[in-house]
């Protein structure tokens, strides 16, 4: 016990003599709260619109009308030929091409059906899926209007109608900002505890310290548990703080238990910290952790579901997922600060996050070898 | 001249020594690829759904059939009251309730109406959106197929278009976005290390006092990670050609000159950053928050710029990732040529003359 007090007293004064470790503590959580919400704003607003009008008649106009007073479009002209349009559409100053045909009104009540020509760039995907929904569902409500009106005035009876009363739950004016800054809690607590405690051992060896240490008495698990410690209670630090900032600057205040949410956390950095030292074992330079800790993370953050929904990738994608320490964290924040999930709601990744932790620490300390 | 050769063959003996971070330099960049073109999609596919269904009729089971159907949702479970849908939700794995009233199918025999309540969990703002879109569509469907019996008149037929990407892949966007990432990470942080390594060793005293120009020293350390780059840019357009069928549209010499423009940028900030800093772990903060961080947040690729409050628009603009992140989709997506990137091509050039202007004035041969 004295022998893990005198580590820790170590451990926590060499944390604080390093200024490029403080400056990682305090810009990191600065850059990550204040800066990533406002920039990872996925939300679909202003899609740019070009119209190609070859009809020029009442409905042709009422329709454009229809989209440009939705406020999900952006008109932003009217060009005479589609090649001219697509010049555009090239230079992304337009996201998407309507073309409404010549003879559009005569031809609907002749024909009983007319086509309109929709062209959406889609090298941005989740922008074009969203902007062709919309402009879908406008252009079905204007003509499911003008049906209307053709059947009441040839004295159709009404046909039966289905009504989707729809509603958005937890998140009803549908921000962005709400939805992020759960997951960029998770993203900050992953590179604190990973980056720090990845340098850590690693510039023990670099300085050649790493020697005195091995000649004294020091049990393996005692070392690593004080490379831990220091570690997982600036990690908890920095999450509270976290915290506190998400309800100041964003008005995010967690639905569920606090405790849960500490709880959850304090479990998920002693495996962060544990893949962070089990990094620093393997490697021999600070630029070598530095470099693999980033290829890691790149992948776990990646393949966490921050930005990315987990559900919507193939089989194997979400097979590796299971083993992705960083995407039960990010469900558990969402589920917990947006939908207030309970204690019992969030054991299960609790479990399979406590084994993470077993395995990656003990896996460090068995790795740690005092003789070289 | 040989004097030179010399000096970049040492440096490549420095790079290849380090298994570890040669392994990771390039594997980083097919591992992304991998991951960007296969897992992640922007589509919304297989999400799971809870049925309340309070009817038990006819006319919700067929809907429910439509709904099962289709490969955007997946139904979790189908319970017949709906007092609890909240717990259901807050256990984290259904995204939308689809709630049938009691009576729909006479409601909608009689009344001519009926009402079907949907319920997204807009945690997810995007997600909710889209799911709500496509379960209305599915009634809608199922309404016009079966109800009305009947062709519906006066159809106004939408014919949707997806240029350039119609398989609504993620890798269009990603893939030139991984290269600046890559080639970022390889030119600045890398050559940055290596330069102030030297410094903090002590061996750059050594080769200071050497007959060797001090400056080739400096540019004897970029070749190595020159040559690197080029292979990873090779190897990330092989990937993206033959397994991720990613077309190059436009010219490929083009795509690689301006591939070497963007590498002599980043390689010129690499000596900027090392001329500056005398340890390694400030060289590595630097070069991670001041330059990867903002390559992933600016440079487009990830975060719509667009969307971005007006300030951190202007700061993106001189991220030189963002220049090339454009170029790169103009040419190799779009088809484009340099008649229409030439201006990026300039912003590009002129950054980098200013970069090495800078680092060449404030280089000194004396250590203090």
């Amino acid at each position: 016990m004295r022998t893990i007090r005198f580590l820790l007293q170590k451990e926590f004064r060499q944390i604080f003599r390093n200024k490029a470790i403080l400056a990682l503590i305090m810009v990191m959580p600065v850059i990550q709260l204040l800066i990533l919400p406002l920039a990872a704003d996925y939300e679909v607003k202003g899609i740019n619109i070009v119209v190609v009008d070859n009809d020029h008649s009442t409905y042709s106009s009422k329709m454009i009308r229809d989209i440009t007073s939705s406020g999900y479009f952006h008109l932003i002209g009217y060009r005479p030929g589609y090649k001219e349009a697509f010049h555009l559409l090239e230079q992304d100053e337009a996201d998407i091409i309507l073309e409404i045909p010549n003879g559009f009104e005569r031809n609907l009540y002749r024909e009983d059906q007319q086509k309109l020509f929709i062209a959406v760039n889609s090298i941005n995907g989740s922008k074009a899926i969203i902007g062709s929904s919309y402009l879908q569902s406008i252009v079905k409500t204007f003509n499911n209007s003008i049906r209307l009106k053709w059947a009441a005035s040839s004295q159709f009876d009404d046909s039966p109608a289905i009504e989707v009363v729809s509603a958005n739950w937890y998140n009803p004016f549908l921000s962005y900002k709400i939805f992020m800054v759960p997951g960029i809690l998770a993203l900050l607590v992953t590179m604190i505890g990973g980056f720090l405690s990845a340098l850590n051992i690693v510039k023990e060896k670099e300085a050649g310290t790493i020697e005195q240490i091995n000649v004294t008495p020091i049990r393996k698990h005692l070392f690593i548990l004080g490379k831990l410690i220091p570690f997982w209670v600036l990690g908890l630090m920095v999450f509270a703080m976290g915290l506190l900032v998400a309800r100041i600057v964003y008005g995010v205040v967690p639905l569920g238990n606090l405790l849960v949410l500490f709880g959850f956390v304090a479990m998920y950095l002693l495996a962060v910290l544990g893949f962070g030292l089990l990094v620093s074992t393997y490697c021999d330079t600070q630029q070598q952790a530095m470099l693999i800790m980033f290829f890691f993370m790149m992948i776990f953050i990646l393949m966490g579901g921050l930005f990315t929904s987990i559900d919507s990738m193939p089989g194997w994608a979400r097979a590796v997922t299971k083993f992705n320490p960083v995407s039960y964290l990010i469900m558990v924040m969402r589920m917990v600060i947006l939908k207030g999930s309970t204690w019992k709601n969030v054991l299960p990744y609790f479990g399979i996050i406590a084994v993470f932790a077993a395995v990656l620490n003990t896996w460090a300390i068995l790795n740690y070898k005092k003789t070289s | 001249m040989k004097q030179f050769l010399i000096f970049v063959k040492k440096e490549f003996i420095h790079l290849l020594r380090d298994r570890k971070t040669l392994l990771i330099l390039f594997g980083l960049p097919v591992v992304q690829i991998l991951i960007f073109g296969f897992a992640l999609t922007n589509e919304v596919k297989n999400s799971r759904i809870l049925v309340i269904d309070a009817a038990h009729d006819n006319a919700s089971k067929q809907v429910i059939a439509k709904v099962e159907a289709s490969p955007y949702f997946e139904i979790e479970q189908t319970i017949s009251n709906g007092h609890d849908i909240d717990a259901y939700f807050r256990k984290g794995n259904i995204r939308l309730a689809l709630v049938f009233p009691a009576n729909f199918e006479s409601d909608l025999i009689h009344q001519n109406k009926a009402s079907v309540q949907v319920i997204a969990d807009a945690s997810d703002p995007n997600v909710a959106s889209t799911l709500t879109t496509y379960i209305s569509s599915i009634i809608r469907e199922y309404e016009n197929s079966v109800i009305h019996g009947k062709q519906l008149h006066l159809r106004i037929i939408p014919e949707m278009h997806m240029i350039y990407n119609p398989q609504l892949k993620g890798a269009h966007n990603f893939v030139p976005g991984v290269m600046a990432l890559v080639l970022m990470l390889v030119c600045v942080m890398m050559t940055a290390i290596s330069i102030v390594k030297e410094k903090e060793m002590g061996t750059m005293e050594v080769l200071l006092v050497s007959p060797f120009k001090p400056i080739l020293v400096i540019l004897s350390k970029t070749i190595p990670y020159l040559l690197l780059s080029l292979v990873n840019v090779a190897s990330i357009l092989l990937i993206s050609i033959f397994v991720l069928d990613l077309p190059v549209n436009g010219s490929v010499v083009l795509l690689f000159g301006e591939s070497i423009l963007f590498i002599l940028t980043s390689l010129s900030l690499g000596i900027f950053i090392s001329v500056k800093t005398n340890s390694q772990q400030v060289a590595m903060l630097i070069s991670l928050m001041g330059m990867l961080l903002p390559t992933i947040l600016f440079s487009g690729f990830m975060f719509p710029i667009e969307n971005m409050p007006a300030p951190l628009q202007y700061i993106s603009n001189l991220i030189p990732a963002r220049w090339y992140y454009l170029i790169v989709k103009s040419i190799m997506i779009k088809g484009l040529g340099l008649a229409v990137i030439w201006k990026e091509t300039l912003i590009l050039f002129t950054m980098t003359m200013i970069l090495l202007l800078v680092s060449l004035k404030s280089f000194k041969i004396r250590l203090t």
